[in-house]
């Protein structure tokens, strides 16, 4: 296939960026995304350009690292599919495909398609666990966890912090990952001893980090490779609001 | 020098108790003035750098992924291994320890894995109390299923997603040491040297990869948990960034290292589909349990595989291995493939590829509970091939998965620098020369949660005098001088061809000769080729932009160096064991049935490689095993 591709290139933080755009003669239909951006590469460094740089790590869609913008839509057209998993099979012959960074004021970019998410660590590291220091468990079988519950949590867990929720919401609202992280431990006995104190915690650093507010478009449970549940933020809204009136 | 792996005295089931009681300990109001470096933030890395924190040591973490979350432990898919006996099934810390020992051919210490099987219950106990959610049986208890290499069900898991649910449960407990300031971490930072002051490892050297600066840290003590070096083939299963920089630099400074040869080759995993291709998916062993493998019986069969009647198949693993069938080890299951491709019975349209086939499943237990077991990983599937495994047979062919091999550690998991450890995948100690499958999560989290965090104290102890070395030290200057020059030399090199060139050159060479079989002809050839991909290298490579900015190419580039360098070890390793064990398969050596052929007489050592100079012949130190409850025998499945 040939296709064209508009890619956002920007040197670093302070410059500002532009699009440019490069001409791909052969590309495979089995290729990955992230495939014919090794082979564009190839090219550049053949040319003596600089390569566009772009975060990946795993390439089986569950580190979350992976993060393009393509044609408007994080990760592109595919439901529930990271950028490293689209293949280019699901493009036609001559299209013009456009690739932009996460744009989001909590992810500043660091170069080209690279941006910083360390504000979602950030906010795990506010209160996102279960106090439990190592050697201090009780045998894993004493409280049995109905299917349901385990089944509902392991959902919620299942988010890989990439952050195409906040990359597709019109006002960046980090509340699609909170909630899932805050659902996980709500919904087991063992996160129930920290559970306002959680919520409250992480909240207030998600909105100190600058993500905007929810207002319930949907967004990003449509854009989530994972499926993360809408039904998780009206969870956390719950817990969020009774924390604050039992404290 | 002369290995000691200090294994404590005494029965084999009461030594790590009785050292646990005797090891000295620093206490708290010391601990606290103790620095620790951990480097590589996966599961041994987050869990080792989060229970020394609980501890009171002051701990710095470093990975090079955007956030320590998105380490490669995160894609382990299958199961973590534990003597529970929740299934009533006889299960035993005995006989895990026996089932690891067997499985890695009997390659390993009878004491380090004697101890991971000890603690193994305990990973659970600690992952369920952080909020992992293991799969649960209606009533509500904990599920297991059954693995590779085993007769008992002693695997736990989280669908097709244990390792990420096991890393979220460790960065987690980072997390929470990082909130409450007891932990730093870096991200984004790659270490490419270790410092030595004394003989003792006290820092490190890393490379700051937004901003390209070359950074200096201190430690009492240096961890390193930075996992396997798979991608020396270039194609595997571990994430792209996965090197051996780190413990490549370490074996420069004087670790040795362990059993370099030792690679796993998973059987299970997507079929190379062309040139462009840039990683390997692993579909996990978990699917073996339901999933049959079978080629056609005969030759060039081009139907579908709904189309070629039972008859003509040939379920080759249940045929040769009755008792194990589709759940041998992984070294048997990938050589019986590449046999039977070699053969010319291979399937799809490159002809390596075997079929893994779930009909039976399918009819026996519907399709709805095949998709609950296995769901993400037909999804995964689907997504790369674009084809629907409930109703097409999957095509699969092995792929390098893990490595066995590693820096050579003492029971402390010291490695042969006094203060620097290796833990996780990236020590050679627990599997031999083959792992049993779900032993990978064990093993990281077992060093990371249980067994550094008490070990370290044998060293640290010692060093409750010792105050911090300001890094204007001139070991730390000299170690950023050596590096700030390699880096300015690949810079200055300016030739034609990509780093990728070289990086697919030399992963197609150990792949074809220091792969699924290895003889010594091919071995010797392949030695010649990656010394001229070396010369080629390092006369030839082109990085784009400057080491002062974010530079993918850069960072490739001094990972491929390295690489290079490690595959001759490797290729050397694999020449000098004259026999065939585990994942090291020596065609020279088998049985008459095509079985591995050890020889126990003269091989039962680790083999622990010595740096002694650039261009020099390295220097092979042997570790003689000892096997006091195990008796050797050959390792049969049938």
């Amino acid at each position: 296939m040939k296709l064209t591709l508009k890619v956002w290139r920007q040197k670093n933080a302070e410059n500002k960026g532009e699009f440019k755009t490069y001409q791909m003669d052969h590309v495979s239909e089995d290729m990955s995304f992230l495939e014919m951006f090794d082979v564009l590469n190839d090219d550049l460094v053949r040319k003596g350009e600089d390569t566009v740089a772009f975060d990946h790590d795993c390439r089986e869609g569950i580190c979350g690292m992976c993060s393009m913008y393509i044609n408007g839509r994080p990760h592109g057209p595919l439901k529930g599919t990271t950028t490293c998993q689209l293949h280019m099979r699901h493009f036609k012959d001559g299209e013009t495909i456009t690739v932009e960074p996460w744009r989001a004021t909590a992810f500043p970019i660091i170069k080209d398609l690279m941006v910083d998410r360390s504000a979602f660590d950030r906010i795990i590291q506010a209160g996102g666990y279960i106090s439990i220091n190592t050697g201090n468990a009780v045998d894993a079988n004493s409280t049995p966890i109905p299917k349901l519950d385990a089944d509902k949590a392991f959902d919620a867990a299942s988010c890989i912090g990439c952050g195409a929720c906040v990359a597709t919401c019109k006002n960046a609202s980090a509340m699609l990952f909170v909630s899932a992280k805050v659902s996980q431990l709500a919904l087991l006995p063992q996160g129930q001893p920290e559970r306002h104190q959680r919520v409250k915690k992480m909240v207030e650093i998600m909105d100190a980090e600058g993500f905007g507010n929810c207002t319930n478009t949907g967004a990003c449970e449509v854009e989530c490779p994972k499926g993360i549940s809408l039904e998780n933020i009206a969870r956390m809204n719950r817990d969020f609001l009774v924390a604050n009136v039992v404290d | 020098m002369k290995l000691d792996a200090k294994i404590p005295e005494g029965p084999i089931a009461e030594k790590w108790t009785k050292y646990k009681a005797t090891i000295p300990l620093v206490n708290p109001a010391n601990k606290r003035h103790i620095e620790i470096i951990v480097v590589g933030s996966g599961l041994a890395g987050s869990s080792a750098a989060a229970s020394l924190a609980e501890m009171g040591y002051k701990v710095k973490v470093f990975c090079f992924q955007d956030s320590p979350r998105r380490a490669h432990s995160i894609a382990a898919q299958g199961g973590i291994n534990a003597a529970k006996n929740y299934s009533n099934d006889g299960d035993s810390v005995h006989r895990l320890f026996y089932d690891t020992i067997k499985g890695g051919d009997y390659r390993s210490r009878e004491g380090n894995v004697h101890r991971l099987a000890e603690v193994s219950t305990s990973i659970i106990d600690q992952c369920v109390a952080q909020g992992v959610p293991f799969a649960r049986e209606y009533g509500g208890l904990l599920d297991n299923r059954s693995f590779g290499g085993v007769q008992v069900s002693r695997t736990f898991y989280a669908k097709g997603q244990t390792g990420q649910q096991l890393l979220l449960g460790a960065y987690s407990a980072l997390s929470r040491q990082i909130g409450r300031k007891q932990a730093e971490m870096y991200t984004r930072h790659e270490m490419l040297d270790v410092v030595i002051i004394d003989g003792k490892a006290r820092g490190i050297i890393a490379r700051n990869l937004t901003n390209g600066k070359i950074e200096r840290y201190f430690g009492h003590a240096v961890v390193m948990a930075t996992g396997g070096y798979g991608n020396v083939f270039f194609l595997s299963t571990n994430a792209m960034g996965c090197n051996v920089t780190a413990i490549w630099r370490a074996h420069k400074k004087g670790a040795f290292f362990g059993n370099p040869c030792f690679t796993q080759i998973h059987p299970t995993c997507i079929p190379v589909s062309g040139d462009h291709q840039s990683k390997l998916t692993l579909m996990s062993e978990s699917l073996r349990n339901d999933g049959r493998i079978w080629v056609p019986k005969a030759k060039g069969d081009n139907r579908k595989p709904s189309e070629i009647p039972e008859d003509e198949r040939d379920y080759y693993l249940e045929r040769r291995y009755p008792a194990f069938g589709n759940l041998v080890p992984r070294d048997i299951a990938s050589r019986a493939a590449k046999e039977r491709c070699d053969a010319g019975y291979g399937v799809g349209t490159s002809k390596m590829a075997v079929y893994l086939d779930f009909s039976d499943a399918i009819n026996r237990l519907g399709k709805d509970t095949i998709e609950a077991r296995y769901g993400n990983l037909f999804e995964i599937y689907d997504k790369i091939t674009g084809e629907d495994p409930y109703t097409n047979a999957m095509r699969i062919y092995p792929a390098v998965h893990y490595t066995m091999g590693g820096l050579w550690v003492d029971y402390n998991l010291m490695t042969t620098i006094p203060g620097l450890y290796a833990t996780g995948e990236c020590n050679f100690s627990d599997h031999g020369a083959n792992r049993l499958g779900a032993s990978a999560l064990m093993q990281g989290l077992a060093d990371g949660y249980f067994v550094l965090p008490i070990t370290i104290g044998d060293f640290l102890s010692k060093e409750i005098g010792t105050k911090a070395i300001p890094t204007n030290h001139p070991a730390f200057e000299e170690a950023e001088n050596a590096v700030t020059e390699r880096i300015k030399k690949l810079m200055s090199i300016q030739g034609s061809e990509p780093v990728d060139y070289f990086h697919k050159k030399l992963g197609l060479t150990m792949w074809e000769y220091c792969g699924m079989g290895r003889n010594a002809e091919g071995l010797a050839k392949a030695k010649k080729i990656v010394q001229e991909i070396k010369k080629d290298f390092w006369s030839n490579v082109r990085i784009p932009g400057a080491p002062n900015e974010t530079n993918p190419e850069l960072e490739k580039a001094l990972r491929v160096a390295d690489f290079i360098e490690l595959g001759e070890l490797m290729i050397d390793d694999a020449l000098n064991r004259n026999e065939s064990c585990g994942g090291h398969f020596r065609e020279e050596y088998q049985t008459p049935e095509g079985e591995a052929l050890r020889d126990d007489n003269n091989y039962a050592y680790v083999a622990a490689w010595e740096y002694t100079g650039d261009n020099q012949p390295e220097v092979l130190h042997k570790e003689q095993l000892v096997f006091d409850n195990i008796k050797l025998v050959q390792r049969s499945y049938k």
